[in-house]
């Protein structure tokens, strides 16, 4: 029927009673201003990481075939792209994007964090048995991690605080590093907190790219598990390897 | 049975509150809890004291109007609405904790009753289609196909009731935002408005201060009406999906 | 029987006539009346403000419409959000002459059902103009998003509902009345967030402010700060929904209440019929004294399930140990040819009947079984749970009984108001510029709705009918500014506040729903599903002196300045009173039987009810005099030019 009506949908500023809105005109500002677009962020960052963490495992696993073959491996990596690029200059490459992947993942959780307890400001008095487990395992799980990478590179990349730390002998650190009662905790610890770590973000990573439809939910969380597991077997075979005399 | 009840009473929203305790006696397993409430509020007042205050209205599950923690969990041990949990799952002796939904964004008016308006203004900023009355086209003009029909529905049974919010560590109102745009996005009606509908609705939800998701999932465990997880991925995907096609 | 209460001494007034309805063919009345009525120039609307109280399916599609053709519409809900409003828990669906299914419905067929199932007590020119806007209704929903159900072919489904032989109701699983709210609900968020809408929600109306004769606004109390506050307009709209709460019992929400319409008939508006209330027949039984309202189940479960009592009173076996021989199907029995399957009154009333003869089952002898084991064994546990799956899980949530094995029990409920303020056919009521829209106003279903009815009313009349008569009001009343401090003003406000004061301070030793309870049981008894003159007027005799007792003995802890859910119930209670009267009288003055208003005086020798028109073909419309003073009855003679009224038969 033929009633007037006016449609306001073009109201340049509503006047409305909720809060200002500002919104950021470029995609890369918009992303970086809301809560989804966040978790976006650390999404992508995450699985950069990942993607690494994945190559890293793999090219561990050659401590099993013995010095030479590990330290071979090791000089290999410097020579990626040659002779287009120079001699390490991939690792040099590789280094910055790691770096703010790093970077990103853990300024955005640490954002989302505040956020997300200022959201709950006031707990409640009786506790439930689903407690925020997932949440606590991200957000200490991502410090413990984050601390590792550091005590990991002053190991293992400068050899500055390695028993040995003889530059271009990597076998013969990652023995000597988990040689040591320390070495062996720090490592496995951080190893397990990995592979809590991905189980809950691999899964949640890919529900924040907007994956896992109905019906896929199970199948990321399968994926995000096997995955978790695959990592964490590998890279704890290492100093399992080394304990056990395997590797020496 | 008799029962022991720990109650969250609190005069006002700038008022501290503090957990009361009462005793409750001859409690019928067949009363729903809201009347088991009832019947306090009922001695209470004859007694002289101020009733327990509490949100309710049509107790068939459907206005979502009320919603309190039980034993620190929202709605209680059963997937439903606080009105449609019955005393018989409980048992003679048993301590109950009630308590009010807990968010930043969801302030404590008085007891148990806490303001959701938050909810409201995330619907004006894009919870709806464009549709000014006598507009409308014959409504076999354009057909819908089922699948998309049945998913629209899946998400518009929504009831508002904030159990959602109240349940996750981050107070994150992702799932109720995510089903009311997975609902229209999903009808070719909610076509034009798809792209400013997402990020209306998103920059709402966070200048409204509800936190993060970090998929813990406890939120769609929590639903009375059994909103999928995998509708928060969907609104992922539509926001990223708007983000890139630079809607303004 | 002489009367000892001056209340049922009323006088008959002045006939009353609507005015508005325009004469000539049925089908064109309606757009006549939108040609003839004025309208208000676009740029002239912003200027006028439009009171609408409530946020159902009436009142938020009328707010949301009025504030898109760019009225100031300053709205109310009781509720926290307007998305609450208890046309949310309508399962069924909503009718709709689309004739998709080429079943042989048109908007003809539509009137025609209705005029009959109202048996004969409602206009026609009313219902012919809702057959005809009910088109537009699912038009303007889908376009909304409104999930409805749908084929494979991506089209409309429908479904046949409530006895007829058409199936042209509109479903969205059993939340059909959810879904069209949440449709309206974000129409009217989308004008709050547009500021066209201030929404006022958690304010309750306590009062109507009419000055020189005009509704101009109302007052309303914030439930959270208790603030007392006036809110002037041009027009106010009243849709509160019905007054089924009267009955303490009943499947509307906690806190739908009558007060608004109920303030409002005290400053003048007519209130009509209030004796027409509904019973639906498939509520689950009361399971105690705690019991603090009924569920509806849908009444498709008559379908397949077969309705029974034991034919021993007394008998306390379970179920499953009565044999066959000595169960009474009665409805079966009675009505051979339409079974199980009778209108909702027959059904309710049967229903009583076999229990008051003690064959009732379950707790309280108040229920009787609606059993699916002859289902089961023909169309297989599948079907069955295919067709009503979620119903029984909602009925073994509330009973912890599996209605695959035991047989549910179910008992009548009041349900629905037909009465409510009389409106014209412009749905104004008797005070000018104040409207009645939805369950609030009395003018679309006569003595009895049909199922799936409720809903396309309120949206007819706001998306589609208020819209247009309203603006037809205010074209005729340029806007003028209420002289700040008018005395009617500080006379509504001062009236509610003396009110509240007293409800608080009354300080006595009986809470408000202990009230509420004895006056719902009061009139279940005597004005429920069967009336009769003895207990009508002995309700009329208990009426007023529960009310004393009510305001001498109520006890409301708290204050007034804080939100205090008891003075909310205690203010409420305090108009049930008043209006239980009313209704008591009605159906006292009314004796004949027609639809939900069963006068066991007039029945057929069968036990049928038995109409008298020659006598009773009126809209009964009271006007307010004094508190517990008898009213003036107003007629307003219905004609029937186009359905013929004929006597309901169903055996």
């Amino acid at each position: 029927m033929a009633l007037a009506t006016r449609t306001p949908t073009k109201a340049p500023t509503p006047p409305a009673p909720g809060p200002p809105r500002r919104r950021p005109t470029t995609a890369a500002g918009r992303l970086w201003h809301s809560t989804v677009g966040k978790k976006a962020v650390m999404a992508v960052s995450g699985l950069i990481m990942l993607l690494y963490l994945v190559a890293h495992m793999i090219g561990n696993l050659k401590v099993f075939f013995g010095p030479d073959e590990m330290n071979g491996y090791a000089h290999w990596l410097r020579t990626i792209g040659e002779p287009a690029l120079h001699h390490g200059w991939f690792l040099w490459i590789m280094r910055p994007v790691l770096l703010l992947a790093l970077v990103a993942h853990a300024v955005a959780a640490y954002q989302l964090s505040r956020r997300d307890l200022a959201a709950r400001p006031v707990g409640y008095a009786h506790r439930g048995r689903r407690s925020s487990y997932a949440t606590h395992t991200m957000r200490w799980g991502g410090v413990i991690i984050g601390l590792f990478v550091i005590w990991h590179i002053l190991d293992l990349t400068t050899g500055t605080v390695n028993p040995r730390g003889q530059a271009g002998h990597p076998y013969e650190n990652i023995v000597a590093s988990f040689q040591t009662w320390y070495g062996n905790v720090i490592y496995i610890v951080a190893m397990l907190a990995v592979g809590l770590h991905l189980r809950h973000g691999f899964a949640g990573a890919a529900r924040t790219l907007g994956a896992g439809g109905r019906g896929r939910e199970r199948a990321w969380t399968l994926a995000a598990n096997g995955l978790a597991l695959i990592l964490t077997c590998g890279f704890l075979s290492v100093p399992v390897g080394v304990m056990t005399g395997l590797v020496d | 049975m008799n029962l022991t009840l720990r109650i969250w009473r609190q005069r006002g929203p700038e008022e501290p509150g503090a957990m009361t305790t009462y005793e409750v006696a001859d409690v019928s397993p067949d009363m729903s809890f809201l009347e088991m409430l009832d019947t306090l509020n009922e001695e209470l007042i004859l007694r002289g004291e101020e009733p327990v205050a509490f949100d309710h209205d049509c107790r068939e599950g459907i206005c979502g109007a009320c919603g309190v923690v039980i034993n620190g969990e929202a709605h209680g041990p059963e997937r439903t609405t606080t009105c449609q949990l019955h005393m018989r799952h409980f048992r003679d002796g048993d301590t109950i904790d009630v308590e009010p939904w807990r968010s930043a964004a969801f302030p404590v008016v008085k007891d148990l009753v806490v303001d959701r308006s938050a909810f409201d203004r995330v619907i004006g900023s894009g919870g709806y289609i464009t549709a000014p009355t006598g507009s409308a086209p014959e409504a076999h003009a354009t057909p819908v196909p089922k699948a998309a029909a049945d998913t629209a529905f899946e998400n518009a049974e929504c009831i508002g009731c904030g159990a959602c919010v109240a349940a996750c560590p981050n107070g994150s109102a992702m799932l109720f935002t995510a089903a009311k745009v997975v609902h229209l996005n999903s009808l070719p009606q909610g076509g034009p408005e798809r792209e400013r509908r997402v990020l209306d609705m998103v920059d709402a939800m966070d200048a409204e201060g509800f936190g993060g998701c970090t998929h813990t999932g406890v939120c769609t465990t929590v639903c009375p009406k059994g909103i999928p997880l995998a509708s928060i991925a969907t609104l992922n995907r539509e926001y990223l999906r708007a983000t890139r096609k630079g809607a303004a | 029987m002489t009367s000892p209460n001056s209340f049922a001494d009323y006088r008959v007034g002045e006939p009353l006539a609507d005015t508005k309805a325009p004469t000539g063919p049925i089908a064109e009345r309606w757009s006549r009346r939108r040609f003839e009525a004025k309208l208000v120039n676009p740029a002239n609307r912003r200027k006028h403000t439009v009171i609408v109280v409530g946020t159902g399916l009436a009142g938020g599609s009328a707010g949301a419409t009025l504030a898109e053709q760019g009225y100031h519409v300053v709205q109310f809900c009781y509720q926290d959000s307007p998305r609450r409003a208890h046309s949310i828990a309508a399962q069924g669906g909503i009718n709709a002459a689309k004739n998709y299914r080429n079943d042989g419905d048109s908007v003809q067929r539509l009137f025609y059902d209705t005029v009959k199932g109202g048996d004969f007590r409602a206009r026609e020119s009313n219902v012919h103009r809702l057959a005809e806007v009910s088109v537009e209704i699912i038009d303007q929903c889908v376009a909304q998003g409104v999930p409805f159900a749908r084929e494979y072919g991506g089209l409309l489904d429908t479904r046949s509902f409530g006895g007829v032989q058409v199936s042209r109701t509109f479903y969205a699983r059993g939340q059909t009345g959810q879904q069209l709210l949440l449709g309206a609900y974000q129409a009217l968020s989308r004008q709050i967030a547009a500021g066209n809408v201030e929404m006022h929600p958690r304010t309750e109306m306590l009062d109507l402010i009419v000055i020189d004769g005009r509704a101009r606004g109302i007052v309303a109390r914030d439930l959270i700060t208790g603030r007392v506050g006036t809110y002037l307009a041009d027009a106010v709209v009243l849709a509160t929904g019905g007054y089924g709460n009267v009955f303490h019992l009943s499947t509307n929400a906690k806190n739908s209440n009558a007060t608004a319409i109920w303030r409002a008939h005290r400053r003048g508006a007519y209130f009509a019929n209030p004796c027409f209330t509904q019973i639906h027949p498939t509520c689950i039984p009361r399971s105690g004294d705690h019991q603090s309202k009924l569920t509806l189940m849908s009444e498709s479960l008559r379908n397949d399930g077969r309705i029974w009592v034991p034919k021993r009173p007394g008998d306390t076996r379970p179920p499953a140990e009565i044999p066959e021989e000595d169960r009474d199907y009665y409805l079966e029995r009675i009505y051979p040819s339409f079974g199980n399957l009778v209108p909702r009154d027959i059904a309710s009333r049967a229903a009583k009947n076999v229990c008051d003869e003690g064959r009732g089952v379950g707790p309280g002898g108040q229920g009787v079984y609606l059993d699916f084991a002859d289902a089961i064994a023909r169309l297989g546990r599948e079907a069955v749970a295919a067709r009503y799956g979620n119903l029984f899980e909602m009925y073994e949530r509330i009973t912890a009984e599996d209605p695959y094995r035991v047989p549910m029990r179910i008992y009548p409920a009041i349900h629905y108001t037909m009465g409510g303020l009389w409106v014209d056919y412009d749905l104004q009521t008797t005070i000018p510029g104040l409207f009645a829209i939805g369950e609030a106003n009395f003018s679309d279903h006569g003595a009895n709705r049909l199922g799936a009815s409720a809903l396309m009313q309120g949206l007819a009349d706001g998306y589609f009918i208020l819209p247009a008569t309203l603006a037809d009001y205010l074209a005729r009343h340029p806007h003028e500014e209420v002289p700040a401090g008018h005395p009617a003003i500080a006379e509504a406000t001062s009236a509610v506040t003396e009110r509240l004061g007293r409800l608080l301070a009354a300080d006595g030793d009986r809470t408000p729903e202990s009230f509420h309870r004895e006056l719902g049981e009061l009139l279940w008894d005597e004005c429920g599903m069967a009336r009769n003159e003895a207990g009508l007027r002995k309700a009329l005799g208990r009426i007023p002196e529960l009310r004393e007792e009510f305001w001498r003995r109520v006890r409301v802890p708290g204050s007034g300045q804080e939100l205090n859910q008891s003075l909310e119930k205690a203010n409420r209670v305090g108009d049930y009173l008043e209006l239980a009267e009313l209704m008591c009288l009605d159906a006292l003055h009314r004796t004949e039987s027609c639809g939900g208003h069963f006068r066991e005086e007039s029945q057929t020798p069968e036990g049928e009810a038995e109409r008298r028109d020659e006598e009773f073909s009126y809209a009964a419309a009271w006007e307010f005099t004094a508190p517990g003073e008898a009213p003036v009855l107003h007629k307003e003679q219905l004609t029937f030019a186009y359905v013929h009224p004929t006597q309901r038969s169903y055996t």
